[in-house]
């Protein structure tokens, strides 16, 4: 890795780097909502993600960073070294209470990636935030926003972070409550995001539900709740009816977090009614995280060798993901609603990481983590470019985007950008991540999923058509002579995103290191 | 000037173009006089370029021995020229030249609007196609594949009425559908199997395949590249007749299309290898799908009474001699692609712009409309006569020679039918081509008010008629000075015995 951030960090942030990052984002949310003015707020909370980042970029300098174990400040680390005792992971026990004990955290190359990812969109859907705040959120209730905002954050970070597997229910509920507040707060603007809010708040809660009552099988048969020790003790309880189904229920529940499909029926309208902000956010963030916890109990305490793994993996996932990526991007292309379109396309690309994930390889899961990273890139920039619109427009039809390309280029063009890149078209991000894709099921001898991807490339093609052919080469109408240009609080972090998707389309070394460091983390017998 | 620089600049110039377009959008004289300078300099540029491959010099960006500048997975950006990539920069930029030219005279004859958009696309899109013709790997390839799609669209988009939406619409999805759907399906197999997407001589593939897999791996290239519009992916060529004709001359009758064939025909002789295409038994299925697009193009274009659409069909007729040269998998029959590649271009570029003389002058797209026109606007007609003829490969005119090496190659290859079908295609070509010249050099119907139904007054501005008077020529030229170009491609067909 190329910046060596860790060491210009003070030794005290160094020793305590993993609990950091999801305390502090935790710590502010209170602090928010006590806070009589927003913008104040708004700063706090800006400055808690931001240094939320800082410790995540610290950590990744930690762990791909090649360091000796010696040299830094990691007297409170239990260390996980390779052969060569080169540093590739630490554990962190909370409290000084050791596990099984304690809880503990762990850091490897598999969930400093995530941190990454959720600290720095959280940066830039943060600044975002501001001036579409102004417009959906009434000003009483704006501090509060941030503050469940900032939990969401909290939570997200410390789903990532924790090696707990009780732990990771807890921190799932904290992010998915305050998901819940989040959505339904779009009620401001149109009052189905209630409806929308209550089906999110069942479902989630059912996914939940059936995560716990896994652990709660995991813990009947193995008598502990840390991943390592559950991962240690699963090989000799392969057999064990207890076992499996607490697999079964795992799957289900957090299956339902990341919108697999037939389990993204929460998606399309919590997406399309939440504020802008939240939607960015979310599409961003949150089944991105849940789909990291879904990979670090299937490749990291249960294991693809596992029998009953290897079922669901050949006959369950990989069959849902390709009816994910082709069933809902046909949908996308029918919709007439722009949000809900690539709330459709996001339940299509989930098919397409868990497509990865279903080849029970090394070079599949990096991959479908690579299209993971891409696709975080590329909707937020939609979702981030779409609100821009939808600020001046009112509005996030698709006949309503006629022509508005004309009164707003630069967030057009952004979208554009993005779009293209969600196709897949070559020097964007998400042609490598495709490519990847490809290259990963062929080496496999999946012809069929290269069919499925590239049928589902093609109707992305249709539907990011419509919504450039609206945007572009429409007529504008009455209604459209009042778009503005979106605010530069928005356009910048819009195109640091669009940008992004073309830096990572000529040069993607840093994200696939990234990816191949984690999927290394799932494969430990495999040297890359 | 080292070949590293001479590469970027070809590149970057276009691209230049199109920012000193943006730049002067405002100043009409000096926005036309950059492209003009752009293209001229882009010509001598591959001129240079032309004669170093032909001197037999590695032109490669970065240098020969590396692997290029690497993307991610293994995927890198490498420029290397070859023979058949040199000869289509040579003709794309040469006839970018006498484009723009006739672009000022059409556009500006017919008051078109977004005049700034139309230079600035059409630089990036000659940036495409430059970047297909030094292409020195087939993921470079591709990615400038794509960049001449979608700078393309707005171009066929131009007029923007509902017409033009549609043409542009099933133009881009045709085209990203199939590269997307089935091209990039062919190019990551082959980086599967073979480890890398370098262009081999010998070819890539060769040794590496079975029948099987190389059969499938020949109709995801054959069909994937949407732009040599083999049938049934042929329809976006007649729908991209929307756009303005020196769209329609230069990029659906030399760049795009001709980056398609040209494809086709490097995937053939780099990464098949003439040899494993000749054992291939799909290479025959392909072969039929090129005479079958032959002979089905041209009766179409029998039945078309609108001009461009005749054009078109019978460009997409044209194209497949270019795909069935290949598919013969000799020598003779390679060298006949590479000519048709250079003959075709100089004729249908005439043809098209002849076309577009004719509307700008009188508004006319109808052929039966046409009976008389010849009297008023002579230079337009007779070279629209002499394109034909080339097209027909009647000598002295360049159609004749790769008319005749696809024929030798036939008979080589010993495949009697596709005699035939070039035969019966150049007696079609005859039943839909001349009857045009001959209708517009005919006196006019007597008590005909027609020819008083000139839109200018002066006939055709001089800026059109000049270039298509300079390709005309040029069909005479390149029928003389054949050997040039079959001694410049020949390296690359010696390598199969």
């Amino acid at each position: 890795m190329p910046f060596d951030l860790i060491s210009m960090l003070p030794e005290g942030m160094i020793r305590h780097l993993p609990v950091l990052i999801p305390v502090v984002p935790m710590l502010l949310s209170p602090i928010a909502a006590a806070m009589p003015n927003w913008r104040a707020a708004w700063a706090v909370v800006l400055a808690g993600i931001v240094f939320s980042g800082i410790c995540a970029f610290g950590l990744i300098d930690l762990v791909f960073g090649g360091h000796a174990a010696a040299g830094l400040p990691l007297q409170e680390f239990a260390k996980i070294t390779d052969a060569d005792g080169t540093l590739i992971g630490v554990r962190y026990a909370l409290g000084g209470w050791a596990p099984p004990l304690g809880i503990e955290f762990v850091v490897d190359k598999m969930n400093a990636p995530v941190l990454l990812l959720v600290t720095l969109i959280g940066t830039l859907a943060t600044i975002f935030a501001m001036p579409t705040m102004v417009r959906e959120i009434p000003v009483a209730k704006r501090s509060l926003f941030l503050s469940a905002y900032v939990l969401c954050v909290a939570g997200l970070l410390g789903v990532a972070v924790t090696g707990d597997a009780f732990n990771l229910f807890v921190f799932l509920e904290i992010s998915s409550i305050s998901t819940y507040v989040l959505v339904a707060l779009g009620g401001n603007q149109d009052r189905r995001a209630f409806t929308a809010a209550f089906n999110y708040l069942i479902m989630g809660s059912i996914g939940a539900t059936f995560y716990v009552i896994g652990i709660g099988f995991l813990y009947a048969a193995t008598g502990t709740l840390n991943m390592a020790d559950i991962s240690a003790r699963i090989p000799e309880l392969a057999d064990s009816r207890t076992i499996h189904a607490g697999f079964a229920f795992i799957v289900v529940g957090l299956a339902l977090k990341a919108a697999v499909f037939p389990l993204h029926q929460w998606l399309p309208n919590a997406y399309a009614y939440s504020p802008n902000f939240v939607t960015v956010f979310l599409s961003a963030t949150a089944t991105k995280v849940a789909f990291y916890a879904l990979v670090r109990l299937l490749f990291s305490v249960f294991t693809p060798e596992l029998d009953f793994a290897q079922v669901m993996f050949t006959w369950v996932l990989a069959p849902l993901a390709a009816i994910a990526a082709i069933t809902c991007s046909f949908q996308a292309v029918f919709q007439t609603d722009i949000k809900r379109m690539l709330a459709y396309s996001s339940v299509a690309q989930v098919g397409y990481m868990l497509l990865g994930l279903s080849l029970a390889s090394e070079l599949g899961l990096s991959a479908g983590l690579f299209h993971m990273f891409n696709h975080a890139m590329m909707k937020a920039a939609l979702f981030m470019a779409v609100g821009g619109v939808a600020l001046s427009l009112g509005s996030s039809q698709l006949r309503d985007f006629a022509g508005v390309a004309r009164k707003a280029p630069w967030t057009l063009t952004a979208l554009a950008i993005a779009a293209l890149s969600l196709v897949g078209v070559p020097l964007t991000a998400g042609f490598l991540s495709k490519v990847a894709l490809f290259k990963a099921a062929l080496v496999e001898g999946w012809w069929w999923a290269v069919v499925v991807l590239a049928m589902s490339s093609v109707l992305a093609v249709l539907y990011v058509g419509r919504i450039l052919e609206a945007s572009f080469f429409r007529t504008p109408g009455p209604a459209q002579m009042n778009v503005k240009e979106a605010p530069i609080m928005l356009l910048v972090p819009l195109w640091i995103l669009a940008l992004a998707n073309i830096y990572f389309g000529l040069d993607a070394s840093f994200i696939t290191t990234l990816t191949d460091g984690a999927a290394s983390v799932a494969f430990p017998g495999v040297q890359p | 000037m080292s070949n590293e620089v001479l590469i970027s600049l070809i590149l970057i110039l276009p691209l230049l173009v199109a920012g000193a377009v943006y730049i002067f959008n405002s100043i009409p004289d000096v926005r036309e006089a950059s492209t003009l300078a752009g293209a001229g300099g882009l010509f001598i540029l591959c001129l240079i370029m032309a004669s170093r491959v032909a001197a037999g010099q590695d032109v490669a960006f970065p240098g020969m021995d590396t692997n290029g500048f690497e993307v991610a997975l293994g995927l890198s950006f490498h420029f290397k020229l070859e023979p058949l990539g040199a000869m289509f920069a040579v003709i794309a930029s040469g006839l970018w030249i006498l484009n723009s030219l006739y672009s000022i005279g059409y556009m500006r004859g017919n008051r078109e609007r977004n005049q700034t958009r139309f230079y600035m696309c059409f630089g990036i899109a000659i940036f495409g196609a430059m970047g297909v013709a030094m292409s020195g790997n087939l993921f470079t390839l591709f990615v400038f594949y794509e960049v001449l799609t979608l700078s393309t669209y707005p171009l066929v988009a131009h007029k923007g009425d509902e017409n033009a939406r549609r043409g542009a619409r099933i133009y881009l999805l045709t085209l990203l559908g199939t590269s997307i759907g089935l091209l990039l399906m062919g190019v990551v197999w082959t980086f599967a199997i073979a480890g890398s997407l370098d262009f081999v001589d010998g070819g890539l593939l060769a040794g590496k395949v079975g029948p099987w897999i190389g059969g499938v791996l020949l109709l995801l290239f054959a069909f994937g590249v949407g732009k040599a519009a083999l049938m049934p992916f042929h329809f976006w060529l007649p729908n991209a007749m929307v756009a303005p004709t020196p769209v329609s001359a230069l990029l659906h009758a030399v760049a795009v299309v001709k980056a398609g064939v040209f494809t086709i025909l490097k995937v053939s002789v780099y990464i098949f290898g003439l040899d494993l295409l000749s054992a291939l038994p799909m290479t025959e299925v392909i072969l039929w799908v090129g005479c079958f697009t032959i002979v089905v193009a041209s009766l179409i274009a029998l039945t078309k009474d609108n001009l461009k659409a005749r054009l078109a069909y019978s460009t997409v007729s044209q194209l497949s001699y270019v795909t069935v040269g290949a598919m013969l998998a000799n020598t003779a029959g390679a060298t006949g692609a590479g000519l048709q590649i250079a003959m075709h271009a100089m004729a249908k570029i005439t043809l098209f712009m002849c076309a577009g003389a004719i509307y700008v002058a009188t508004g006319k797209t109808e052929i039966s409309q046409m009976r008389g026109l010849g009297q008023k606007m002579p230079i337009v007609f007779i070279c629209f006569l002499i394109a034909s003829l080339s097209i027909i490969g009647v000598p002295p005119l360049g159609g004749a020679w790769a008319k005749y090496e696809l024929m030798q190659g036939a008979i080589d290859a010993d495949r009697i039918y596709v005699v035939v079908v070039l035969i019966a295609s150049t007696l079609l070509n005859v039943a839909y081509l001349l009857p045009i010249a001959i209708l517009g050099l005919m006196p006019p119907n007597p008590g005909s008010v027609e020819v008083a139904s000139f839109k200018r007054a002066g006939g055709a501005p001089a800026l059109t008629v000049i270039p298509l008077a300079i390709t005309a020529t040029g069909c005479f030229v390149l029928f003389f000075g054949v050997n040039v170009i079959s001694d410049f491609i020949s390296p690359v067909f010696g390598v199969a015995p």
